[in-house]
């Protein structure tokens, strides 16, 4: 089987770098799964979960504000933030979901604090599906 | 001459003082360490991140996007990255003579420039000058995260898309070695030049266009580049405060050696004049 050598850089350093058969990810587009081989290709990614398949196993890794960059043989995901399940706080992204909520309840805000609360409601769900 | 008990009382307040260099000189150097590991950290993700802004904005000349053109200049943001606190020697009035010095000579009135401030000193500094600060940051870490400049930087990278801000210069001290740091002046935004890539030959399939991906990039990319000019400043903070309290602690020894000096003098003075005195009353009672 052909593999594929995946790194996940963050500012904050690398978090990530093994051989895996596929990568499935959500670029704006819509889901994407690459396998080994795959033409270069830059695409930017949603605040999802990254999934890379092994064989039978799969990990996940959480990512925002991220995209993938694509080579025949390596796959790089970089992304302003990005975490593998056991790195995520689950107390304090539960915080974050329900203060997001919070604040998008309130109404006649503008349009710059809304984005941004949804933005940061996404971060936070994303973050609680992954860490399951 | 200082009595005895006046030296005496100099060289313990001396030894104290050096021995709080000598630690904060320690506690630096780790810090400094501390520092380079982030920075190493973070190449990987700045270096693919030029890669790939570098290797569209060349291939296709067609593409445009407000961050890579140049517009004519009506208001200008300085970036000024300075310490928290003083005691670091040269490091905080160095960056911020060569702002006072650019504002001078670039612009007539307050209208023209704005400062957006990361670190204590320079935020103080723009206030007591009465420099418009329109962003800041105070109370970083020594060991700063993305998370924690993440807000400032998109929100600075705002300022330009909606062209509030017509160019950004960031002000820094770039970290060359542990013994030397120098000014550095970089004009972050409109992104002018890459670094020559070497292959920048693969040819990327782009989803869903180049232009979109442009939007999503560039402003990561800029955030990116304040990001690291950050980690660069604080291992120079670490290494010039380091520099300065090791001359520091060596003043200090200079100092208590002239002390005991005198002090010594003085005892030998006192004993002197006391043997003096004993051998006057002797020869007074004969």
């Amino acid at each position: 089987m052909k593999t594929l050598t995946v790194s996940v850089v963050t500012p904050d350093g690398p978090v990530l770098e093994d051989t895996f058969e596929m990568v499935s990810c959500k670029s704006e587009n819509g889901e994407l799964g690459i396998l080994p081989g795959h033409i270069p290709l830059v695409a930017p990614l949603q605040i999802s979960a990254v999934r890379l398949k092994s064989g039978e196993t799969e990990q996940k890794i959480a990512v925002s504000g991220g995209f993938l960059e694509v080579r025949p043989d390596k796959i790089t995901v970089l992304a302003q933030t990005a975490e593998k399940p056991e790195d995520i706080d689950k107390a304090r992204a539960e915080e974050a979901l329900a203060r997001a909520e919070e604040r998008l309840k309130q109404k006649g805000q503008d349009e710059i604090d809304f984005a941004r609360a949804e933005l940061s409601l996404k971060r936070a769900m994303n973050r609680i599906t992954v860490s399951r | 001459m200082a009595s005895l008990r006046d030296i005496k009382h100099r060289i313990d307040s001396t030894q104290n003082t050096k021995q709080i260099t000598n630690a904060m000189e320690m506690v630096s150097a780790s810090k400094m360490t501390r520092a380079e590991q982030n920075t190493k950290a973070f190449l990987p993700y700045s270096e693919k991140m030029q890669e790939v802004v570098a290797s569209i904005a060349q291939n296709n000349t067609d593409v445009s996007h407000p961050m890579l053109e140049k517009r004519p200049v009506k208001k200008t943001g300085y970036v000024v990255i300075t310490a928290e606190s003083g005691l670091a020697g040269a490091y905080n009035s160095s960056v911020l003579r060569g702002l006072t010095q650019t504002i001078e000579k670039n612009h007539q009135s307050k209208d023209e420039y704005t400062v957006i401030a990361l670190g204590r000193m320079g935020y103080e500094f723009c206030k007591k000058q009465d420099i418009p600060v329109i962003k800041d940051v105070i109370g970083l870490p020594d060991q700063p995260l993305f998370s924690d400049i993440k807000d400032l930087t998109s929100e600075t990278v705002q300022l330009y898309i909606e062209e509030e801000i017509d160019e950004l210069i960031i002000f820094y001290n770039h970290y060359v070695s542990a013994i030397s740091q120098e000014v550095t002046k970089t004009t972050l935004l409109p992104i002018t030049q890459f670094d020559e890539q070497e292959e920048s030959a693969s040819e990327y399939e782009y989803e869903p266009s180049q232009g979109q991906i442009l939007e999503v990039l560039l402003p990561q990319y800029a955030e990116s580049l304040i990001y690291g000019a950050l980690l660069d400043a604080k291992a120079s903070e670490h290494a010039a405060r380091m520099t300065a309290m090791r001359s520091a602690t060596d003043n200090a020894d200079d100092l208590i050696d002239d002390l005991t000096l005198s002090y010594n003098r003085a005892r030998q003075a006192a004993i002197t004049q006391e043997i003096t005195e004993i051998i006057g009353g002797v020869a007074a009672l004969e």
